[in-house]
């Protein structure tokens, strides 16, 4: 059998302290919260409809029979609800949030008021092209920017996420290759890659050939080297990659796999370490995708939306999907056929156009930022993180030398012997008020911890996560079963996880019915 | 700059820790030749909120928005009044910024309105479990015929000439991609195609709208029947989640896997995106499912809580064999859509189908008056495909220029289909009223 | 006889079929077992080649057929029961059985004495 390990992670939590108890089950600010359909009655409602006037129905006969079942609260049920739920919730307006990979940082407010002004949040797609050149024109620069900060001609914007868009950009490469007459069938993937690079292109048909890593951390330039043949079709490259650094032989790798025939695609999701200091077309990448909600700051909004913008070379912008937004003479239009310009297009991955409330925050964060503000974006994550790197390498274990980018990686050697895994460490970081980093990824290093602070924190923010997790890695060999048994301030404590996947519960049943619902 | 709140004092003293004189080396891996000595050109320099306000406000300020207008646009995306208290519960901190609940002690929140969306979506659809969203209604589509796919082991997928082009060519993109089969029927503008007769044994599904994109209401029973009888899966699209407050659901009609754009509950238009993607199974099938899934279990004391289950479907753990590439998903529009449904509830969600109801007949009433206009379905939802005595292209634009958003013409979503010119897709909501009726009834009968 | 891959699995030979399962030392590497898939009855396998699939909350991971041959039998308790995997690997936690196509295959999988050493050299 293939040996993936649990990396000494226990999914099933230690119960050795009794919760504070009150009549209530509340306690003080941690508020206990039924579902919503444990608390509905029939006859309530949160909204005011009138009654309609005539019980119409040219529905065919095919009329709606018995309940749905939902409950019935008013407006301030309802708000209460979902106020108590949130407060069981970690942001980034909450905390510090070092989650390495995933570039939580603040999330300008301005943002939010500019996407839901009514000429961007109350327009529909399909109205006619006169009626909304200004979204329109909204669309053209955002593409402006994008292009000129990646330095590649062309950009695709419907991707709904960065997976979409990594489908996106090998699919334009697909498309390439295919025009030429040229099947291939491997793509190269380094072991440190994120998981939705192999899975991304497995969907596409590409049987997905792994890279090793160096003990630098980096692609195996030769092991690449003996990888590449006339069938493969792409190599698909995080840079800087996922363990905080920069790949520095990436121009060779990109003259490499062009050399025979290939495409580079490059994972954009880190392009907030060089964004405004480095454009990805002077490296040799011939298509990428952009996370707006990292770079670009769109808020995670706890799992999406995401928006991920893919720029193209020269070479793939003709296999770009549709729509496209052009600018003829000064009118906006949008390209929604196979023809002209877009005669080659892969097709569509989307309906409609694209993350429109996604593209009006990203570009508010642009100007706002502006040419300047982005590069000391870039400047500061790196900042940031190699200033983590260097207070914390002298206690931790960090796998790989600096320089970093914007986040800094350790493993778990530091907590040998202590009985203490890299979860428990991350579940007392919790008890401490923090987010913990990622943890476990990238898989290249055993007990991976990944910590990227961003940009918008400030020197004493990091100090004091600093501090904290120098104390609890001394605390780490002589304490160990009260890591086990963190956190123990949260709502929740440690949640039984093999418990929820052996007899998995996905939805709320009535106590009196069964299971599955009519 | 007012989001960066490192001072040069902080940067110099940072610096000294790590141990390098200069932020440039730290850049030291970037190859020389690929390093750039100043901001990049072509691009503005920062600005305060107040420029940049005044700058978007100005593009914002070229567009029609729908709520200054009468609106009669649908076609997979619906205006609908969205209650002031949504928004509220949106733009709090602990769901806007953050992130997927990896760490569930401190993401209860997220992963209880997870499971609460999860049932809700369970229930009108009539199935008996649904993901925790996906990007859209056409990407669920797409995803529902994979999953298809995996499921029989089989390659071809029947699509309804009543689908949604948008999603049809989603749908036809990924298998020319990803190696499948789709057989496509006509443009099913009478609502009487026959699928049926498209199902053979190597069909891995058959893949039907409803109510149909040219606003036609069907039993999908017969056609679930038929696609069973030859080991295919039954996938029900729904473009507009309202319906279900008043028609049938896709589970009562045998359907296998019901995906549904959710933008109508708690989402606004936002020129087509972030929307919410409503992917939903019978128990037997979850693991084929793609997406995350939330799941009831115990914390260490004992008491009920939430986590993210059965992830080793998805490709953070399976990676190249994983049933989906999908990371991010739409969560917070998701929160939307739970919130909105539960200011709803029974009583709510049901009278709010019936006025949408109420409203599109008698907009069919009032279009079918005008001389040369024809309604073209007779059971319909809150939308309805009319006929013109003329090219349905230039008579929006002509409402358009009289301030009336008058719907979608055929053409924009079938743009190499003569055939459909005339054709016009007119939706109503409860946003819909008397007054918009007329007046787009009056401009229409004189443009016409 | 018992018998032992490099990749953890291990046969119990009982006349002309083979029971398969995943040894004690794989199960404490995946952790908690939470699903099990097993081959169909009749499925041809393929020595070293996917046959099941064990998974726990973090992890998937593929079984291999240790030997060629054909399943004549699956556990039906795991399904309901894939926690069996680790309490009793070797014993209820067994996936499948299957013919032996080939009796040469088996020479040259460990005894349990160089699957000791083999897991002792692993550490």
């Amino acid at each position: 059998m293939t040996m993936d390990r649990s990396q000494g992670r226990v999914q099933r939590p230690a119960n050795d302290a009794a919760p504070v108890a009150t009549a209530s089950g509340h306690r003080g600010l941690v508020l206990e919260e039924a579902l919503i359909f444990e608390q509905g009655q029939v006859g309530r409602t949160g909204v005011d409809l009138p009654e309609p006037t005539a019980m119409l129905s040219r529905l065919g006969g095919l009329d709606r029979q018995g309940a749905i079942g939902l409950p019935g609260l008013a407006e301030p049920q309802v708000v209460r609800h979902f106020t108590r739920l949130s407060q069981k919730n970690y942001g980034i307006d909450s905390g510090f949030f070092p989650l390495g990979s995933c570039t939580m940082k603040h999330n300008p407010r301005l943002n939010e008021k500019m996407a839901r002004l009514p000429g961007f949040g109350d327009i529909h797609p399909l109205q006619p092209e006169s009626t909304v050149q200004g979204a329109l024109a909204l669309i053209h620069e955002l593409a402006h920017w994008l292009t000129t900060l990646t330095g590649m001609p062309a950009v695709a914007l419907s991707p709904a996420a960065g997976a979409h868009g990594e489908f996106c950009g090998m699919a334009a490469i697909r498309a390439a290759l295919a025009a030429r007459g040229d099947v291939r069938r491997r793509v190269l993937v380094p072991e440190s890659a994120h998981g939705t690079n192999p899975a991304t292109a497995a969907a596409l048909g590409y049987e997905v050939d792994p890279i090793p890593a160096t003990a630098r951390g980096r692609v195996d330039l030769a092991a690449f080297k003996a990888k590449l043949g006339s069938d493969v079709a792409a190599t698909m490259i995080t840079n800087p990659n996922t363990c905080g650094l920069f790949e520095d032989e990436i121009q060779e790798i990109a003259h490499l796999i062009h050399g025979a025939g290939g495409f580079f695609y490059c994972d954009g999701a880190n392009f907030n370490a060089i964004v405004g200091r480095v454009r990805p077309a002077d490296l040799g990448v011939d298509a990428m995708h952009i996370n707006l909600h990292k770079t670009f700051s769109t808020p995670h909004g706890g799992g999406g939306p995401g928006s991920g913008p893919v720029v193209l070379s020269a070479d793939l912008a003709p296999y770009a999907p549709l729509p496209m937004v052009v600018l003829e003479g000064d009118r906006y239009r949008v390209v929604e056929t196979a023809d002209g310009s877009a005669a080659a297009t892969f097709g569509r991955l989307k309906a409609f156009h694209g993350q429109m409330g996604m593209f009006v925050r990203a570009l508010a964060y642009m100007k706002s930022h502006g040419a300047d503000g982005l590069r000391q974006v870039a400047t500061d994550a790196v900042l940031n993180a190699n200033y983590v790197l260097a207070r914390l390498k002298g206690r931790l274990t960090a796998s790989f030398d600096g320089p970093t980018m914007h986040e800094a990686l350790f493993d778990d050697r530091f907590l040998k012997d202590t009985g203490v895994s890299t979860l428990d460490f991350a579940k007392a970081l919790i008890d401490e008020g923090f987010h913990p980093m990622t943890m476990y990824f990238p898989l290249v290093v055993h007990g991976a911890m990944l910590i990227e602070p961003t940009e918008t924190e400030s020197k004493e923010a990091i100090d004091q996560f600093c501090d904290t997790v120098l104390s609890l890695a001394e605390r780490a060999a002589s304490e160990a079963d009260a890591f086990h048994a963190s956190p123990r301030l949260t709502p929740r404590r440690r949640l039984d996880e093999t418990q929820a996947a052996r007899k998995p519960t996905l939805r709320w049943t009535p106590p009196a019915l069964p299971a599955a619902a009519e | 700059m007012r989001y960066l709140p490192l001072t040069d004092v902080d940067r110099r003293q940072m610096l000294a820790t790590i141990g390098v004189a200069s932020t440039d080396d730290l850049f030291v891996d970037v190859p020389q030749s690929a390093r750039l000595a100043a901001p990049i050109a072509g691009l503005p320099m920062h600005m305060g909120e107040l420029e940049v306000e005044r700058d978007l406000k100005r593009l914002a300020a070229r567009n029609m928005d729908a709520g200054s207008v009468p609106f009669f646009l649908g076609a997979g995306a619906y205006r609908h009044h969205v209650p002031a208290s949504v928004d509220t519960i949106l733009s709090r901190g602990e769901f806007l910024t953050s992130y997927t609940p990896y760490q569930p002690e401190i993401a209860q929140g997220t992963l209880q309105y997870l499971y609460e969306f999860q049932t809700q979506v369970a229930m009108i659809t009539g199935m008996d479990v649904a993901n925790a969203s996906m990007y859209d209604g056409s990407t669920a589509c797409a995803e529902a015929v994979a999953m298809a796919n995996r499921v029989t082991k089989r390659t071809k997928a029947v699509v309804s000439g009543a689908l949604h082009p948008h999603y049809r060519a989603v749908v036809e993109t990924q298998a020319r991609l990803c190696g499948f089969e789709v057989v496509a029927a006509p443009v099913d503008l009478d609502g009487a195609e026959d699928l049926a007769s498209l199902i053979d044994g190597e069909t891995s599904c058959v893949v039907a709208q409803n109510p149909g994109v040219f606003g036609h209401v069907r039993d999908l029973s017969g056609l679930a029947a038929a696609a069973h009888a030859k080991g295919a899966l039954l996938i029900a699209v729904v473009t507009e989640v309202v319906s279900l407050g008043a028609i049938k659901p896709p589970g009562a009609m045998g359907a296998d896997i019901v995906v549904a754009e959710g933008q109508s509950i708690g989402n606004g238009l936002n020129f087509g995106g972030p929307y919410v993607g409503l992917f939903a199974t019978t128990d037997k099938y979850v693991r084929q499912m793609p997406g995350r899934l939330a799941g009831e279990t115990v914390d260490a004391d004992g008491r009920r809580g939430w986590v993210l289950t059965l992830s080793t479907r998805e490709q953070h753990i399976r990676r190249e064999k994983a049933t989906s590439n999908i990371c991010t998903n739409s969560g917070l529009c998701a929160l939307a859509f739970t919130v909105h449904m539960s200011l709803l509830g029974e009583a709510g969600f049901t009278r709010l189908a019936h006025l949408n109801h109420q409203a599109a007949c008698r907009t069919a009433d009032k279009l079918a008056s005008i001389p040369g206009v024809s309604v073209l379905p007779r059971a319909f939802f809150n939308e309805f495909a009319v006929r013109l005595p003329k090219p349905a292209a230039a008579v929006v634009d002509a409402l358009a220029a009289r301030r009336i958003l008058g719907g979608v013409p055929a053409s924009r979503l079938w743009p190499d289909n003569p055939a459909l010119a005339s054709i016009l897709l007119v939706a109503a909501t409860e946003t819909t009223s008397d007054a918009d009726i007329d007046a787009f009834a009056t401009a229409l009968a004189e443009v016409l | 006889m018992l018998k032992f891959t490099k990749d953890h699995e291990w046969l119990r030979i009982d006349g002309d079929v083979a029971t398969v399962g995943i040894t004690a030392y794989a199960q404490e590497q995946l952790g908690d077992v939470v699903f099990v898939e097993l081959p169909a009855i009749g499925r041809a396998l393929k020595a070293g080649k996917d046959a099941a699939v064990v998974e726990s909350v973090k992890a998937a991971s593929d079984v291999y057929a240790p030997i060629d041959g054909t399943v004549t039998e699956a556990n039906d308790a795991l399904p309901d029961e894939p926690g069996l995997v680790n309490t009793d690997p070797m014993g209820a936690g067994w996936f499948f059985k299957q013919t032996i196509a080939n009796p040469a295959e088996l020479e040259p999988l460990m005894d349990e004495v160089a699957y000791a050493a083999y897991i002792e050299s692993l550490s």
